[in-house]
């Protein structure tokens, strides 16, 4: 079959950047297709940041801050925001922290309010604090302890790929950690780690660039300025003999595994990140790729499979050190061992006999829709700009993206294939201790 | 902790003047063969969404199931890894779903790829052959998929509740049991296929960078082939609720207790439905809900407490939903039942009326904005018999609907008496508290 390669197209979103004298840092992102807005408010301080003996807190602090700040009581963010007709939300990555608005484009000056009002200091009180460490438990037990494969992989396998406490631990945290948590503590994180300096705000969608501008001044101009901390070095040398670790869900009917390997910096090192980006693609993206033809399809040994960059599955918002990983659900009495040697076996042939006519370029094709699509809703605009803007200095990346991707050549996939070695690969078997 | 600026009070910026709502551009066509196509303009970026929504009520659930499974296992022309690979290669993608309503096709992908998108859609509708490895290794599929569902609370209580409220309505059972999906075999997919996955009746929206005329010219020259009328089931109308016992699911050592309780509804054109979307909206529609604020902001009892009128082709209903924790699972469903009280005998607040009010009007536009949600919302609409234009409809009602009208639609809709209440978790601990509060009949999960 002859191949008409499909051209990658590119989105032109303007990119205005500026930094405020507090060290604020700022992207707007233009467009007026629809009378709504994204604003989105990224910390750089995550997981991975958290202090020893306080497991989750990073996360319980996400909480508290839609506590009431400065000049807003306990629940008058939710109302103000949902009032104007938006929605809102907060979560946390191991590498930063986001708080995000969408709305009708006329309350941007009331979301503007309301983010520098709790940038400038949130209400941290005991009572919330208690309150938010038991809302805290049970989004633990709705999505981790009370359900099959809660937490899996990305809770379980770091552990086995990494030896130190920002990298291994468990990021939603203990409820021991969570329940001895401070006012204090809260007070002392958000000295630290919530500083302008340490902060991107972005704003997409139908704004006038100079209107916004002046809005930005006026409500976060008067954010006292504070640096950002310096980011601690969270390295840790690479695997260089097999780590296998298993455990048994009592929850769970069917087995799963987890494999990962490390990847190349996904900051320093873009463009050899980028080939495991597609790589894990190629293995694994529909009917087509070629581990869910072999393991789904061929030889029946698993009944469904992903592969994706980095624990949370978006390879564009990590640092280093992170992974490429691979996970499947097994059916009843399934061979753990056998699927992880199948799938060392595809790597081999991919590195030896290279790509199949058409393989890249439509995996390619496939990836830039995704990328289009993600950035079509104004807030995942706004979202992605402030990371790339924070961990890159290069909000206007995001424009480029699907080009890049479309770049990556059939050698530096196979290079890519050829270093995911056993000896270099940890992983996690869940075995099934709920069948009825 | 307290901030270093001293300015005193700042007041609350007031939100600038409302966007008036903009319908996109749009055309339909209703083709020879029945199939209805409906295509809109949204250009923000180079894609184009698909759905095709084929009515499927009364079909056989586990055939159902088993067909979206397997629907694009393979044609005449193209294996289902050719069907992949010919559809990655314009940045496309096809899925299929199924529910007690319709059978569903959906994706996305390059918009330069239309063409050949509907071209593959076509081949699939016309020439699905369930080749027999194909639909051995997708059936075994669908059964794991089935039991790990069936290890979910979230799974469980859903099953009990649409039991408990549909009785003998082809809604009541939406997943088909492990057994009924190993026994069905190529033959009666297509069968099946033959029989219900015709274009009359079906509507296919196309959403995206496209000039709509342009694209139902597209669609019209790729789909015309597809032809039969077969069956049509029509639904009954869905049973009233009939409130009773508090039911109680057993499923030792849950932490949690998953609590459900489904209320009366109405449909979208009903007179009372904006009214009764704001009062569900005060109640628990939405974060800033009294239900919210009550039992996570204030007791910390849950996570994501949520409700929602849910519409179906046969009929709506109410449903709230909220996991907690095991020890409170008796002060939560009082609570629960003390806002629902609440909203039934008395008039909510102006202001809370305006906030929801607020937030209905201001997710219309945001529900608008993107290519998939626009394509989204156009097909559910257009599966219940409605055009985007019911939109502005909708919104000029929800702008319109008084304190009264949603103290009335409170009171004839929310009342705890009409509740049907199903509560999934550990019996042996929550069982005493709950019979506390109603009478209550156990089950095992």
């Amino acid at each position: 079959m002859p191949t008409r390669r499909a051209k990658i197209p590119a989105t032109k979103y303007p990119v205005e950047r500026f930094t405020l004298d507090n060290g604020l840092r700022v992207v707007l992102t233009p467009d007026r297709s629809a009378p709504v807005i994204g604003v989105a408010v990224v910390y750089d301080v995550g997981i991975r940041s958290e202090p020893e003996g306080r497991t989750g807190f990073a996360h319980l602090f996400e909480h508290l801050m839609f506590q009431g700040s400065e000049n807003l009581e306990k629940l008058a963010h939710f109302r103000h925001v949902q009032g104007a007709g938006g929605t809102f939300n907060g979560s946390t990555h191991l590498d930063y922290t986001d708080y995000f608005e969408t709305l009708p484009s006329n309350a941007l000056e009331r979301a503007l309010f309301l983010e520098a009002d709790r940038m400038r200091g949130p209400r941290l009180t005991e009572e919330n604090l208690r309150n938010q460490v038991d809302v805290v438990k049970e989004e633990i037990r709705v999505n981790v302890l009370n359900r099959p494969y809660g937490g899996f992989p990305w809770l379980t396998l770091p552990p086995v790929m990494f030896d130190t406490f920002p990298n291994a631990h468990d990021g939603y945290g203990s409820f021991v950690d969570l329940e001895s948590a401070t006012v204090a503590d809260a007070a002392d994180f958000f000295r630290r780690y919530y500083a302008s300096g340490n902060a991107v705000l972005a704003v997409s969608g139908d704004v006038d660039v100079a209107e916004a501008t002046e809005l930005i001044e006026r409500h976060f101009g008067d954010v006292p300025a504070r640096p950002a901390p310096q980011r601690p070095d969270f390295t840790e040398p690479d695997l260089t003999t097999e780590r296998r670790a298993s455990y048994t869900d009592n929850l769970a009917p069917l087995p799963a595994v987890a494999g990962a390997w490390r990847v190349p910096d996904p900051v320093d090192d873009f463009a050899g990140y980028l080939a495991y980006v597609v790589l894990a693609e190629v293995l694994t993206d529909g009917d087509a790729s070629r581990l869910v033809e072999r393991l789904v399809q061929r030889d029946r040994t698993v009944t469904s499979l992903g592969g994706y960059l980095g624990f949370m599955g978006d390879p564009f918002d990590v640092r280093d050190p992170t992974a490429l990983l691979l996970q499947a659900h097994l059916p009843p009495g399934g061979d753990v061992d056998k699927v992880l040697r199948t799938i060392d076996e595809e790597l081999d042939r991919l590195a030896t006999d290279g790509l199949t006519e058409g393989e890249l370029a439509r995996t390619q094709a496939r990836m830039a829709t995704h990328l289009l699509r993600d950035t079509d809703a104004v807030l995942g605009r706004a979202l992605r700009m402030a990371v790339l803007e924070q961990q890159r200095g290069e909000p206007g990346l995001l424009n480029e993206l699907p080009r890049l991707v479309g770049e990556v050549t059939e050698e530096q996939v196979r290079a890519a294939a050829a270093t995911l070695r056993p000896e270099r690969r940890a992983s996690i078997e869940v075995i099934a201790g709920g069948a009825r | 902790m307290t901030a270093t600026v001293e300015t005193g009070p700042r007041p609350l910026p007031p939100l600038g003047p409302n966007r008036r709502l903009k319908l996109p551009k749009q055309a339909e066509r209703t083709l020879a063969n029945g199939l209805t196509v409906i295509a809109v303009r949204r250009p923000a970026v180079p894609l184009v969404e698909l759905r095709l929504w084929m009515p499927f009520g009364r079909s056989h659930l586990a055939r159902g199931a088993m067909l979206a499974q397997t629907i694009l296992s393979g044609t005449q022309t193209y294996t289902a890894n050719q069907i992949a690979a010919e559809l990655q290669k314009v940045g496309g993608g096809l899925s299929a779903g199924v529910d007690p309503d319709r059978l569903m096709l959906s994706g996305a992908g390059l918009v330069t790829g239309l063409d050949r998108m509907l071209e593959i859609l076509a081949d699939v509708l016309t020439g699905a052959i369930y080749p027999a490895e194909w639909v051995d290794t997708e059936r075994d599929r669908l059964v794991d998929r089935i039991q790990v569902a069936q290890s979910q609370p979230a799974h469980l209580a859903r099953t009990a509740l649409l039991k408990r409220v549909y009785g003998r309505h082809p809604y009541a059972i939406q997943t088909p049991e492990p057994d009924q999906v190993r026994a069905v075999r190529p033959p009666a997919l297509r069968k099946l296929h033959a029989e219900r996955v015709h274009p009359a009746g079906a509507v296919l929206v196309l959403v995206g960078d496209v000039q709509p005329e342009r694209a139902l010219d597209a669609a019209e020259q790729a789909l015309a082939g597809w032809r039969g009328d077969g069956h049509v089931a029509e639904l009954p109308p869905a049973p009233p609720l009939e409130p009773g016992p508090l039911l109680l699911v057993d499923r030792p050592g849950s932490v949690q207790s998953s609590l459900r309780i489904a209320l009366p509804a109405v449909p979208r054109t009903h007179p009372d439905h904006a009214a009764l979307q704001l009062a569900n909206l005060v109640f628990g529609g939405y974060f800033s809900s009294r239900w919210v604020e009550n039992i996570r902001e204030d007791k910390g009892y849950t996570y994501g407490p949520h409700s929602l009128v849910e519409h179906s082709v046969a009929g709506s209903v109410l449903v709230a939903a909220a996991e907690v924790a095991t020890e409170v699972t008796a002060p939560a469903l009082l609570e629960t039942t003390y806002e629902l009280g609440r909203l039934a005998s008395l008039p909510v607040k102006p202001e809370e009326l305006e906030q929801a009010r607020q937030y209905a009007l201001g997710t219309l536009q945001l529900g608008m904005s993107t290519q998939a949600g626009l394509a989204s919302l156009t097909s559910a609409y257009a599966g219940n018999g409605l055009r985007l234009d019911f939109l502005a409809e909708h919104a000029a009602r929800l702008a319109k609907a008084t304190v009264d009208d949603v103290a009335e639609a409170g009171a004839r809709y929310l009342a705890p008496a009409k509740a049907v209440t199903v509560v999934l978790g550990d019996a042996d601990r929550v069982a005493g508290p709950l019979s506390a509060l109603a009478p209550v009949r156990t089950e095992p999960a």
